[in-house]
């Protein structure tokens, strides 16, 4: 069903990709960069500290969509032991996890001066530490865990475990009373941020994703000249 | 067309997921007076006894509620459907003021008194421009 690639051809694709990518990100970032601090107006209520928003929020949204690759890639390589699968995963966790944390930083930064506190133990927030916990749980399996088959076997069931979490975190703004607020950005309904906002924010997501998308082929040209060295010819 | 193996662990995944989104749901369910971050108004109404260990009561500061005499401060939180009148001695956040969300940490005085320790401001999601904001308050 899956078709296995031979690792030279994976590997000069995934090279030949590498600077395209880059020269993608740099564009986006630079241009959403000057959207979201320069360009894109103040907040009525917050005024500037609304341009953190602009960091948050996309970090978070890229996090999220990480670990849910990552769940589902693990479940495919679970029931069809592709080992392609683990690897992709395991190349995308390490960005997955610093925007994580920058989502719960810049949270803490805002959560300062506008709710007048770092901190709150309430459901988005710790379901988001409870995330980046995953995060860190299934990048340092891969390290503890030396056998072969036992490491694909353990990093696979922690994610598809941590995806349970994955609805918690999106849907605990309306589960529960929480003090952080809801989405602004809807799919169903009106979104209720202004458009000058969205912009930057858009541009910004599609920067971070980028960058994650970067790292990875990094990462995984990093598993695939690892594989060439042992002098394997197939995945 | 897949064999007897992938079959087991599609069904062994079923059984893992399942049994893992039933506890937790459980889990919460049984544990939500402690996921909400906190009451509102009406839910401090409804509370069989007044609890004695801190809580959390959330609203809308209500509209020419805030009174401050000598570094105390009066205000009452709605829910426009009940209200709870709030005292407090120390410094408020930026955004705290009337008719925005808050959320007041401290003690019950009764099921109408609330003695805050500690007063969070809670942003909404109406994320706008002041231009923005100022037609549409000229509009209505």
């Amino acid at each position: 069903m899956f078709k296995i690639f031979g690792v030279n051809k994976m590997f000069s694709i995934t090279y030949r990709f590498q600077k395209y990518v880059f020269f993608l990100f740099v564009v986006f970032l630079s241009v959403g960069l000057v959207e979201a601090l320069l360009l894109s107006p103040p907040d009525y209520l917050q005024s500037d500290s609304v341009r953190i928003m602009y960091v948050h929020v996309p970090s978070a949204w890229v996090s999220l969509g990480i670990f849910s690759t990552i769940a589902f890639l693990s479940i495919g390589n679970f029931i069809f032991k592709n080992k392609n699968f683990s690897l992709i995963a395991k190349s995308l966790a390490p960005s997955g996890l610093v925007f994580n944390i920058i989502a719960l930083v810049t949270g803490a930064i805002w959560g300062k001066p506008t709710w007048g506190t770092f901190w709150a133990w309430d459901a988005r927030i710790t379901s988001m530490l409870i995330l980046a916990l995953f995060y860190g749980m299934y990048i340092l399996s891969w390290k503890i865990f030396e056998d072969k088959l036992q490491v694909t076997k353990i990093t696979s069931i922690i994610a598809i475990i941590g995806l349970v979490n994955v609805p918690i975190i999106k849907f605990s703004v309306e589960w529960w009373t929480t003090l952080h607020q809801p989405s602004s950005v809807k799919i169903l309904s009106d979104s209720t941020i202004h458009s000058s906002m969205i912009l930057p924010l858009f541009l910004m997501t599609a920067a971070f994703v980028l960058f994650s998308l970067l790292i990875f082929l990094m990462k995984y040209n990093t598993e695939l000249i690892k594989i060439k060295n042992k002098g394997l010819e197939r995945l | 067309m897949y064999g007897k193996k992938v079959k087991l662990r599609v069904l062994f995944l079923f059984l893992l997921l399942s049994a893992i989104v039933l506890t937790v749901f459980l889990v919460l369910k049984s544990l939500e007076e402690n996921v909400v971050y906190f009451l509102s108004p009406t839910e401090v109404k409804a509370l069989n006894e007044i609890k004695k260990e801190k809580i959390r009561v959330g609203g809308m500061v209500k509209k020419n509620s805030i009174k401050i005499n000598d570094k105390i401060i009066n205000f009452v939180i709605t829910d426009f459907k009940n209200e709870i009148i709030v005292r407090y001695d120390g410094l408020v956040p930026n955004l705290f003021q009337e008719e925005k969300g808050v959320v007041a940490e401290g003690f019950l005085d009764g099921k109408n008194f609330f003695r805050a320790s500690k007063i969070l401001a809670k942003h909404d999601e109406n994320y706008m421009p002041p231009e923005v904001k100022e037609a549409l308050e000229a509009t209505n």
